[in-house]
């Protein structure tokens, strides 16, 4: 057995791969070089040895920045890219290599370029925005102007011409925010006009309000187009006004209230020729403006264009220049500075691979002196790493959203590939629902190549994680939907013709009295016939309670027989003698003659009662069973059982905590001083090696003793109430199957049996929603959700402990977007 | 019903307080502060604080940095979170929250008038007014003669409008009279604030009252140092003190006479709560009052966190951040300006 144990083939999932803690030793000159072949290799875990320094007391800090730096003026340049549009290549030319250092000035050429780009055309934009306003307010202005023709005060617009008759264009002046003093003073009433965001408008004008005293007239029109903000490139409403006013006083007001609220005002002059040749004017130079404009623009964009084609490139340099002084940062000097030490965990099989790797970093770089790379012994638990591949890594997400598994401890992950499909099958098993479930998750599969590499929704990334345990949670619902014979709830006769007939032709009584037999039984799973009839529900719920418990019992067994590897594994035959026996005696002893009596129901016909067994089995063992005798001998053999099973709840609760004593009593022989620390092999530690951490176990009984009492008393506990908790699986299943009969029969066919199209087709629409949105979502998700805890709570509570960590490699590939 | 909040408060509350007291746990502990006075540059400071909640808002800010930028970046962050929480607050904690702003705005009110008094450009101004305290009509505050035309034209929209009714004359404006409007306003807003919490009832108003009368007793000192030596009166001085607080009313007759910091210090010595502030103090000395006072609020502010069910954690919380950011201009100002022998003379540590 042992020989044959040692024999199987190694299973990279059945247990998490052997780790090995390393220490390198590399000198200064070929330190970068190393590290990033190391990145490109992706197997080592570095430790942290300067965990106590801040970070910038770290060596290579000053690189960290730069790359920082660089990282971020990336950010601006995509941002940028981003803004203006331009759309980036969908494969970027390959191109040599560029040095950091090159790229640094690179980068801040650009840069400094782009950003003067940008304050140009913000300029531009300014000047054009003030233009776009201008006219604006003359064309608004114009027209408040010549409607207030019959206006009381129409007169009073009699206006000094000389402001207005130096060309306007001449003093540059409509470039400037300031008013002119224009209005003839003798007139008394002046107006101000001018162009304010719509969401400003309403309190600009209450403040005018309060400030004149309401001697004032305030017209206002919408803007007729958007103008947009050169800060951040948004359009913005605005509104045109005109205030009418009169006074000094009220004029320097409005003026301040005009500069708080940030307005632009402009000139308006009331003669109508003297505003058609200002519009002309501002009209070309608006045109003028806006090729400029446009020039720059695209100027702009084949600056970021060219930019955006090395893009990716680029951002991929600096990260992983960041990742590796990140990682360098982690190394410690040695006490001649020449060399640096660094200490991780790697997985065993690499070592060859990165002694390859490390001989490779020495020999580019030139170095005399060739790095050291040698095995140490840790104190620390190693951490935990398994290979996955794309099909076995979402099973192993499953597993570790529970905990990550204890360093080689069994790995649940490969029974949960086909248990948890299975479990979940057994709750939604209908083939057609399962057809559904297999058609989305091919389409998931197919496009594979094309989604990964696309950022999705959290819902969808889900969906999509998920697709290998979606596949085969489909395939095995349609195998247990065609034992159930169920699909939508019509019945199929798929596997030749039913045993069964109805007494009469009208089949009136199939529903109160059952069917007859005349011929052979139904070769594959459940009679279609059966579909409404007396026997349906009675046979259902027999067969799936009874399947639930056979299930649960097996998966519970598999969990204890798992508890036997880990304790061979980890060598403790103290676990195997006192908490594997009695925990699996004690099992089956209950339950484990449950699932027997129902195997021999099953195969004999008998008819006797299962329920009044098993309770009779403890209330009065010694009682005669009479009529509900299964086989002979059954009544010694219970007595056994039960007294098996209450001699195995002592058995794993008394001798573990007292061996557990006595082994360490003798270990110290009463001695009240402990073990000196092993102070001479650490003399050459690193100073945050894991070596020198120690770890002083005080043995304390009573915390023991308890500890073990909850265990078996959960375990105990456990034993009926995981069982009980399988028969979730009868529950989900019946649920699925009675609802979808509802959807059948009360929608579907109640609405077929009108002689009408609208009633027909909303009976349709109700019924693909229902069994789209209800059957196949929802329940898809409940189903999901019941296997997943009789997976983490029946199943691995028997086995696992999950408190190990994950390994985190030091990897380029694993550099994510995290940043962005 | 005091001692039954635990029944209903979550139900609009809950949510709320739950993101405070998350938010409370980014606040910088006293290893960060450490860590921050070692820096050596801006940039130090910069990296350090990437690693903690301000990350996100410093990564973008161009290398050589400004002790302006940081402080900047860092109040964003606290206006973000509190809009977010204002966004979700419910009544009667949204005017809580609101609540919390007024001062701000008073000091914005204030520091717009002096500067329109000495003739500074508006747009200079608002940039340095806090972001928690803006309210729509700010900037035309400058158009404001005399405090009746201030109270007209901008404040009357603004929820300050209550507290004016005190200090509306006709005078012009000058920095004696924009001194004696802003304590007046903060003593009809402590007043205010101190009822509203009073009439909210159960724990809000015993932690606020208790936040709100230490802050009324620090203002009452602060404004007796402040106006020794100047011309106001003693019955013009007494009228700034709010009307409460555990120096209200007999400590405000003492203090209202005082001519000198001694004779503050003993007044304030009698009352036990102060008696540990000024026992650090050596005589005639003034100037680590303001230090004792903060590290004494601190305190106090951080007790609120202690129970649970009331608003006084969202008080609490908007002052430690506010004290965390001025930590931080210290310790910005002392590294820009190689002063950091100096770090610690302000530095209040928060945990």
């Amino acid at each position: 057995m042992e020989e044959f144990m040692e024999k199987l083939p190694a299973m990279d999932l059945m247990r998490s791969e052997r780790m090995s803690f390393v220490q390198f030793i590399i000198p200064v000159e070929s330190a970068h070089r190393a590290v990033s072949y190391l990145g490109e290799l992706g197997l080592v875990q570095f430790r942290d040895l300067n965990a106590e320094k801040s970070p910038f007391q770290r060596t290579f800090v000053s690189q960290v920045k730069r790359c920082g730096e660089m990282l971020r003026k990336l950010r601006f340049f995509r941002d940028q890219v981003g803004k203006a549009g331009v759309k980036s290549p969908e494969n970027p030319v390959v191109q040599p290599d560029v040095l950091l250092e090159q790229l640094e000035i690179q980068l801040a050429e650009h840069e400094r370029e782009l950003i003067e780009m940008n304050s140009n055309s913000e300029h531009l934009r300014q000047s054009y925005n003030e233009l776009l306003e201008f006219k604006m307010v003359l064309q608004e202005a114009g027209s408040f102007l010549f409607s207030g023709k019959n206006h009381p005060v129409a007169e009073e617009r009699e206006l000094d011409e000389t402001a207005y008759s130096n060309d306007y264009v001449e003093t540059a002046s409509l470039l400037e925010k300031e008013m002119r003093p224009g209005t003839s003073e003798q007139s008394g009433l002046n107006y101000i006009t001018g162009i304010i965001c719509q969401t400003k408008v309403l309190i600009f004008e209450r403040m005018l309000f309060r400030a004149t005293r309401g001697n004032m007239l305030f017209n206002q029109a919408p803007a007729n187009e958007g103008i947009m903000d050169p800060v951040t490139s948004e359009m913005v409403e605005k509104v045109v006004f005109m205030v009418y006013f009169s006074g000094e006083q009220a004029r320097k007001k409005i003026k301040k209230i005009c500069e708080a609220f940030g307005v632009n005002c402009y000139p308006v002059p009331d003669d109508i020729t003297k505003q058609r040749q200002m519009t002309r004017e501002v009209v070309s130079r608006l045109s003028e403006l806006e090729a400029t404009l446009d020039v720059g623009i695209s100027h702009r964009n084949s600056a970021l264009s060219s930019i955006s084609l090395h893009l990716p490139k680029w951002t991929d340099l600096v990260r992983r220049e960041k990742a590796v002084y990140d990682t360098l940062n982690m190394l410690n000097f040695d006490v001649t500075k020449k060399c640096l030490v660094g200490e991780g965990w790697c997985p065993t099989f690499a070592k060859a691979k990165i002694q390859e790797v490390l001989q490779r970093a020495t020999y580019d770089s030139n170095s005399q002196v060739g790095i050291i790379f040698h095995t140490m012994d840790a104190v620390d638990s190693p951490p935990t790493f398994f290979r996955t591949n794309k099909f076995t890594n979402a099973y192993q997400e499953i597993v570790d959203a529970y905990g990550v598994g204890r360093y080689q401890e069994a790995n649940p992950a490969v029974y949960t590939v086909v248990t948890f499909p299975f479990l979940f099958a057994v709750m939604f098993g209908d083939w057609g629902h399962g057809i559904c479930l297999l058609l989305g998750a091919l389409v998931l599969i197919a496009r594979e190549s094309k989604l990964g590499n696309k950022k999705l929704g959290s819902f969808m990334e889900m969906l999509f994680g998920g697709r290998y345990i979606l596949l085969l949670m489909s395939l095995f619902s349609i195998y247990c939907g065609l034992i159930y014979n169920e699909f939508f709830s019509v019945p199929f006769h798929i596997f030749g013709r039913s045993a069964y007939k109805c007494r009469d032709t009208t089949c009136s009584d199939a529903y109160s009295v059952g069917l007859i037999k005349y011929r052979d039984p139904y070769p594959f799973g459940v009679d279609p016939s059966w579909r409404g009839s007396r026997s349906e529900l009675p046979f259902l719920n027999s067969l799936k309670m009874k399947m639930s418990i056979l299930l649960g019992v097996a998966q519970m067994n598999l969990g204890i027989i798992l508890s036997y590897f880990n304790a061979r594994y980890f060598e403790s035959s103290l676990d195997i003698r006192y908490q594997f026996v009695p925990q699996i005696i004690f099992l089956n002893s209950l339950f484990g003659y449950l699932s027997l009596l129902i195997i021999i129901k099953w195969c004999t016909g008998s008819q006797a009662d299962l329920y009044h067994v098993m309770i009779y089995m403890f209330l009065s063992p010694t009682d005669n069973l009479g009529e509900n005798q299964l086989f002979w001998g059954q009544r010694p053999l219970q007595i056994l059982l039960l007294l098996l099973a209450l001699i195995a709840v002592p058995w794993m609760l008394f001798p573990k905590p007292f061996i557990l004593k006595r082994l360490h009593i003798e270990r110290f022989q009463g001695r009240t001083y402990g073990v000196l620390g092993i102070s001479e092999m650490d003399v050459e530690a690193e100073p945050d090696s894991a070596r020198a951490q120690q770890h002083h176990e005080d043995f304390n009984f009573s915390e023991v003793f308890v500890h073990q009492m909850i265990h078996s008393i959960e375990f105990v506990l456990g034993a009926v109430s995981n069982t009980a908790s399988y028969l979730r699986l009868w529950a989900l299943s019946l649920a699925h199957s009675e609802l979808s009969t509802v959807f059948y029969e009360k929608v579907l066919l109640l609405a077929w049996g009108y002689d009408n199209v609208i009633i027909r087709l909303v009976g349709l629409a109700v019924f693909a929603f229902a069994t789209a949105f209800i059957l196949l979502m929802m329940e898809t998700l409940s189903a999901f959700l019941h296997a997943l805890r009789l997976h983490w709570v029946e199943f691995q509570n028997k086995f696992y402990h999950g408190d190990g960590y994950k390994f985190k490699p030091f990897s380029f590939a694993l550099l994510n977007d995290d940043d962005e | 019903m005091y001692g039954f909040e635990a029944l209903t408060f979550n139900i609009h509350g809950g949510y709320l307080e739950a993101i405070v007291r998350g938010h409370r746990a980014s606040l910088l502990t006293a290893a960060d502060y450490n860590n921050l006075c070692q820096c050596e540059t801006l940039d130090d400071i910069k990296m350090h604080l990437s690693a903690t909640e301000y990350g996100p808002y410093l990564q973008n800010e161009p290398s050589p940095l400004h002790t302006t930028t940081i402080v900047e970046k860092c109040t964003l962050k606290l206006v973000d979170e509190y809009k977010q929480m204002l966004c979700q607050a419910t009544e009667p904690l949204s005017t809580f929250l609101e609540y919390i702003t007024y001062g701000h705005m008073i000091d914005n009110v204030v520091l717009i008038v002096t500067g329109t008094l000495h003739e500074r450009d508006v747009q200079e101004l608002l940039e340095k007014c806090h972001p928690l305290g803006m309210f729509d009509s700010i900037a035309t505050l400058a158009v404001a003669q005399n405090m009746r035309e201030l109270y007209r034209l901008v404040l009357v929209d603004t929820p300050l409008a209550p507290y004016f009714s005190e200090c509306i004359t006709s005078e012009d404006l000058d920095d004696m009279n924009i001194e004696i409007m802003r304590n007046t306003l903060y003593k009809a807003y402590l007043e205010d604030f101190y009822r509203f919490c009073q009439k909210l009832g159960g724990a809000t108003a015993e932690i606020m009252s208790d936040l709100l009368a230490f802050e009324a007793d620090r203002r009452a000192v602060n404004i007796t140092i402040n106006s020794i030596g100047t011309e106001l009166t003693r019955d013009d001085r007494k009228k700034l003190y709010s009307n409460f607080g555990l120096l209200y009313p007999y400590g405000h007759e003492e203090l209202a006479v005082s001519e000198d910091i001694d004779q503050v210090r003993g007044v304030m010595e009698k009352y036990p709560p102060y008696q540990s502030i000024f026992s650090k103090l050596s005589y005639g000395e003034s100037q680590m009052l303001d230090k004792a006072f903060y590290e004494e609020e601190v305190k106090r502010l951080c007790l609120a966190f202690e129970q649970q069910f009331h608003y006084g954690v969202f008080f609490a919380y908007m002052r430690l951040r506010e004290q965390e950011i001025r930590n931080l201009m210290w310790i910005s100002e002392c590294v820009a300006q190689n002063q950091k022998s100096r770090v610690h003379d302000s530095v209040v540590f928060i945990f």
